[in-house]
């Protein structure tokens, strides 16, 4: 059958559990049956805009931030003048004390980033507003920055607050805030981006990462869109536009030419057909399929990427109505579509914690966890982000994938040889009622359809019926059962 | 059946199966000599020895903290060096001499690798550094793992994984599985490439699904939904990710079946025991069992010592030099030691001048030391000067960019282009043997 590829909307009565989870799965994290039943009686219409606008969902109730702006404020004047006398002195000791100062309050910095990758982690797992945080991900693996990199909590956590704001806006809003963003400044070296010295590197991925892709600009263009953007810098916590540094010259970008400054050289590239098509792939990336190249699409991908380009164009990158379109059309839930993405391992981690509704676990290990499956929160592995899909998994990550599911569900894990064990108790039985613990196939069937997207295999349903024939359905078999489960490889799909 | 276009994926996951299989059952002298015969004609390796296959391995140990060179590897010919240490250098008398005109000489905790040294066993590197040296721990590490000293992490793969992008992978795009494994928590940049992922485990035991140790009744279940060959009867359609689940399962289970069965073997010879020599002895282990690993990569941390150095410092350096050489004694008995390449290093070298807590802060260059018996054994180079006119802000300058003895492993070693992985072309160190 061919790929349905309409974005026309889904007919109502074709909406029903298997659609809403995976609505749930792509749009959020997923959700408990009752969730998805939930969606399931909304209809269609109202379940997608009860994600998209989330924006109408109360979400006071979740935990602010803990950033302290002052942790790496630049010298002040009298840590200068201490400074500059040690040096003239060639006081050794003085030199040891101003360093280990430093020392310190970079390990304060640390500290502080490893408390907001807790706090974005576990906003992830409670939120009411599950696509805002999907958005944000999205945001932050585009507009790719890194502590590693920036060194600095504070900014890392002004960025997130930007890709937040806009997460669901308008893409033209966060490239122009992209431009002044301080983290993204200093990572991508814009700060020494002077008019006697253009830097190219924000010029040069500002086209090729974050809006237009490769082959869609020359080189003189990111020679011309670096002049543009010079003076564009930051001091301590914010923008600053350093008018001697600027480059005010004529420019020629795109064969047009004007005295173009950043938030020129911005419209300039809005303006552009490509930038449209760019965007589009990355939400049909991170919505709809494992793509990897835009130049190299599917068929049917292409043709839905093209439509979803227009409907960008149409309303000059307003995303809401654009993802609203997407999560109600035929497409989305065609068959070829529907649970078949590999999980990444925020959706893998804060899914399952939110579909089995575990406790809350020891947020260090989780988030230790996330490194190790490859996705560090405020830390992506470069300018380009994640690569995301089949590069999520592997022969290692693979093991930390299901061990993790393990620890969720027992609070037991294995470090260096020991068993430690977490004092939360979880009962597994809570994800099913007392009628369906009578007969092995509607225990599986339950479990199953609570965990799994659309794609299963038959013979691993037998797998699991085996099981429980064999044993006999007894008090662990429930949870049993969600052990070999989160330990199929369709779980690792969504 | 053996031309790689015509390999579906049904008879790449039954050679997976028969590949666990043969670890395990066909006697070792029989495999061996299969990978002798299937070796290319001509192409004679370091040890062209029969049972011992031609593929050469590179064991990298990283010592994490900025390893203190100057107290490892002692100017002791130099009065700037005692003025610059009047608390914390390792006394003239008790120095293993190595150079008696350049006065150099090894810190006495090095005792086991100067006896390597003393066999023709290894070698060091002196003065290794980088234009602009970043003093800070993230930063330069993530300089050493990308080898570009400019945009640091900004690529997102690191040297050993670039190179391994270039040998390690079939036309296809496939990676070869296991080409690189590490021992830790974390994969190092280093070994990230764009196709090749490195295999990473802390401990080889606990590379499986634990589930299993809750109820021995969870693992035949576990194992018959990992170990699922893909009927060609299943309906799916083009796009289908679930072949490649299955498949990334399998693999998965094959890497562990493998790992764990070779490590399960004890050592032909005895190891000492520490972090360093246990994870060495899981490399050799894994050398031992003929994994189609190129990588080795393990760690060595704590080298960060800005207080009350001595005692610490030369705790780890003894382990260094102890671990090396067992690792070495057991390659011999191995008949493997003509393959293995062993490389050290650490982010920086420290400052000159001691500090007012017995320690030393972060500084610069520092040496490199090399272990197996293809080395040119010695020391290369010559000690930075102490002279305080030659140094840079009470730092050592390099003599040595480390990006060249990079060039000189990636192509004579691993045979991969260090142009292609570098960026830009760096004239071989002069390290190993059979190069000019």
């Amino acid at each position: 059958m061919p790929v349905n590829t309409s974005l026309a909307p889904l007919k109502s009565s074709s909406f029903g559990y298997l659609q809403a989870q995976h609505l749930l799965a792509r749009a959020g994290f997923g959700g408990t049956p009752a969730q998805i039943q939930a969606l399931v009686a909304m209809g269609l219409e109202q379940a997608v805009d009860s994600l998209v606008n989330y924006d109408k969902v109360d979400a006071s109730q979740l935990a602010a931030a803990q950033a302290d702006p002052d942790l790496l404020r630049p010298a002040t004047q009298e840590e200068k003048l201490a400074y500059a006398k040690a040096k003239q002195a060639d006081d050794q000791e003085a030199f040891a004390q101003l360093r280990a100062g430093r020392v310190m309050r970079e390990n304060q910095d640390r500290q502080q980033m490893r408390g907001l990758v807790h706090w974005w982690f576990s906003r992830m797992v409670d939120t009411p507003r599950p696509l805002e945080e999907k958005l944000t991900l999205l945001w932050h693996g585009h507009f790719a920055s890194n502590h590693r990199t920036v060194r600095d909590s504070f900014l890392m956590y002004q960025q997130n607050a930007l890709l937040r704001e806009h997460a669901a806006g308008n893409f033209a809003q966060l490239v122009y805030g992209i431009i002044r963003d301080p983290a993204m400044l200093r990572f991508l070296d814009n700060n020494s981006n002077r008019k006697s010295k253009p830097n190219e590197n924000l010029a040069r991925e500002l086209m090729e990462l974050f809006t237009l892709g490769e082959g869609n600009y020359s080189e003189d263009d990111i020679k011309q869109g670096a002049r543009a953007l010079t003076g564009y810098s930051f001091e301590d916590n914010d923008f600053v536009f350093h008018r001697r540094q600027h480059d005010s010259q004529a420019k020629q970008i795109f064969g047009q030419s004007g005295d173009f400054a950043g938030e020129d050289f911005v419209r300039l590239i809005l303006a552009k057909p490509a930038c449209s098509e760019f965007v589009a792939f990355k939400l049909y990336k991170h919505f709809v399929a494992d793509v990897t190249d835009p130049r190299r699409l599917p068929p049917a991908a292409a043709v839905v990427v093209r439509k979803l380009a227009e409907e960008l164009r149409r309303g000059e990158y307003a995303l809401r109505p654009v993802l609203t379109t997407l999560f109600r059309s035929q497409h989305f839930y065609d068959a070829t579509i529907t649970g078949n993405m590999i999980k990444s391992p925020a959706q893998l981690l804060a899914g399952s914690m939110r579909v089995l509704a575990t406790p809350r676990r020891d947020l260090g290990v989780l988030t230790g966890a996330m490194q190790m499956m490859g996705q560090e929160l405020f830390n992506p592995p470069s300018v380009k982000g994640w690569d995301g899909g089949e590069t999520w998994i592997n022969s290692s990550t693979l093991f930390v994938r299901q061990n993790l599911c393990v620890y969720l569900l027992t609070g037991k894990m294995s470090s260096r040889g020991k068993w430690k064990s977490d004092k939360s108790g979880y009962d597994a039985t809570a994800m099913i009622d007392d009628a369906q613990h009578k007969s092995p196939q509607t225990l599986v069937d339950t479990l199953m359809s609570a965990l799994l997207g659309a794609q299963r295999l038959p013979q691993h349903r037998d797998t699991l019926l085996d099981f429980v024939k064999e044993r006999g359905v007894k008090d662990d078999t429930v949870l049993a059962l969600l052990l070999l489960i989160t330990a199929m490889p369709e779980y690792q799909l969504c | 059946m053996t031309d790689q276009n015509t390999f579906t994926r049904r008879e790449f996951v039954s050679t997976g199966l028969v590949l666990v299989s043969t670890i395990t059952s066909v006697p070792a002298f029989l495999k061996n000599s299969a990978v002798v015969l299937a070796a290319p004609a001509g192409g004679a390796g370091p040890g062209n020895r029969p049972g011992v296959p031609e593929e050469r391995i590179l064991v990298v140990v990283q010592l994490s903290g900025g390893n203190d060179g100057l107290n490892a590897v002692v100017p002791f010919g130099m009065p700037e060096y005692y003025r610059a240490r009047p608390a914390l250098s390792v006394k003239d008398n008790t120095v293993l001499k190595l150079d008696a005109t350049q006065g150099i000489g090894l810190n006495p905790a090095l005792a086991d690798f100067k006896s390597m040294l003393d066999d023709g066993q290894a070698a060091i590197i002196q003065g290794v550094g980088y234009p602009n040296p970043n003093r800070s721990h993230f930063a330069s590490m993530d300089i050493w793992h990308t080898a570009d000293p400019v945009r640091g992490s900004a690529r997102g793969e690191g040297w050993l994984g670039r190179g391994l992008d270039l040998v390690a992978v079939d036309k296809q795009g496939h990676a070869q599985a296991e080409a690189c494994v590490c021992i830790g928590n974390s994969a190092p940049l280093a070994t990230q490439g764009a196709r090749v992922k490195p295999v990473t485990f802390e401990r080889a035991d606990a590379f499986r699904w634990a589930g299993g140790d809750l109820h021995p009744a969870l693992t035949s279940a576990y194992d018959r939904l990992n170990r699922t060959p893909l009927e060609r009867e299943v309906p799916l359609h083009d796009q289908s990710q679930v072949p490649f689940v299955l498949r990334t399962a399998l693999d998965a289970q094959v890497a562990s079946d493998r790992i764990r069965a070779a490590v399960a073997k004890g050592p032909a010879t005895p190891f000492p025991r520490s972090g360093l020599a246990d994870q060495l002895k899981t490399v050799a282990a894994m050398i031992r069992a003929e994994l189609p690993t190129r990588v080795y990569y393990v760690a060595l941390g704590g080298f960060d010592t800005h207080a009350n150095q001595a005692g610490r410092q030369d705790g780890l350096l003894s382990q260094l030099g102890a671990a090396l050489k067992a690792f070495y004694a057991e390659l011999a008995a191995l008949g493997q030691e003509q393959r293995v390449l062993t490389m050290c290093f650490s982010e920086f070298g420290r400052r000159v001048e001691q500090n007012a807590s017995q320690g030393t802060d972060h500084g610069t260059a520092g040496p490199m030391f090399l272990a197996g018996p293809m080395v040119r054994p010695g020391l290369h180079g010559a000690h930075p000067s102490l002279e305080r006119t030659q140094l840079d802000g009470g730092d050592l300058k390099y003599h040595t960019d480390f990006r060249c003895v990079y060039a000189a492993i990636l192509d004579q070693w691993l045979k991969a282009d260090s142009k292609a992985v570098l960026g830009s072309a760096f004239k071989p160190a002069e390290v190993l043997k059979g190069t000019s």
